[in-house]
């Protein structure tokens, strides 16, 4: 059971060869930091971090802190020399990840 | 018992307040420190955008933009952005490599109120650069 939700991306699916392409991402999670100030403090609830690799490589990584918002939202550039299926892991504090694939076919 | 008004007030004085609003002086420091592996940053090189005022001080659109060509010869490795008065300073990292196409992230940032947020840049030559940004908060957003 992995508990999270689907990474929502919007990414083309054709690009140019080392061109740019914006990447945006849109992930469901409330992001408790269970940080609360003059009352009682509530579980923590936190995504740790997000991956976009490719044919096993780390293009872009990000690790976050109490200061990401609710539903963690990314907008970055990426670029590509050949088709590849990008992998956009998130994984929470707990362990559990969901990810999603994208292909972009370099043409 | 004969607790002197003094000594009462003496006793809350000391005593350690369960959660403070503001992260104890020296946290952003030292996650600052431990980000950029304790060397100093230089300013410029590095823009952070954020709203003047935020009315929901719980989704802060800010973006980070850098001066980097991004080909072989530099490109950013990392990016980080601390809150300096949220009740813990650390926001996100970001790792970035050759495929990152542009130097320029977006996010969406939590702060409990108004605020200085610093985004951190590090370049592939081993250069610091910084910024800053002065937000206003209407409503704060780490606490409710």
């Amino acid at each position: 059971m992995s508990g999270l939700a689907t990474p929502r991306l919007r990414v083309p699916r054709i690009a140019r060869a080392g061109e740019a392409f914006e990447v945006r991402l849109l992930m469901e999670h409330r992001m408790e930091s269970g940080i609360r100030i003059g009352a009682p403090s509530v579980p923590r609830d936190m995504l740790a971090s997000m991956t976009v690799a490719a044919g096993g490589e780390t293009l872009f990584e990000a690790r976050f802190g109490n200061g990401t918002a609710a539903n963690p939202f990314h907008v970055f550039w990426l670029r590509l020399d050949r088709t590849a299926d990008l992998v956009f892991t998130y994984a929470d504090e707990q362990g559990r990840t969901a990810s999603a694939t994208h292909r972009v076919t370099v043409a | 018992m004969t607790t002197s008004r003094r000594a009462f007030l003496a006793a809350l004085a000391l005593a350690p307040v369960p959660f403070a609003a503001v992260a104890e002086a020296g946290a952003l420091d030292r996650a600052i420190a431990e980000a950029t592996g304790g060397r100093t940053p230089t300013d410029g090189g590095v823009t952070l955008s954020a709203p003047t005022v935020a009315e929901n001080g719980g989704q802060v659109p800010v973006t980070v933009t850098v001066e980097s060509p991004q080909d072989g010869t530099l490109h950013v490795t990392a990016i980080h952005l601390f809150a300096t008065r949220n009740p813990t300073p650390g926001v996100a990292s970001f790792r970035l490599t050759r495929a990152v196409a542009k130097p320029e992230v977006t996010t969406r940032i939590r702060l409990a109120e108004e605020q200085v947020v610093v985004a951190i840049a590090e370049l592939s030559d081993g250069t610091l650069r910084r910024a800053t940004a002065s937000v206003r908060v209407t409503t704060g957003g780490c606490l409710s």
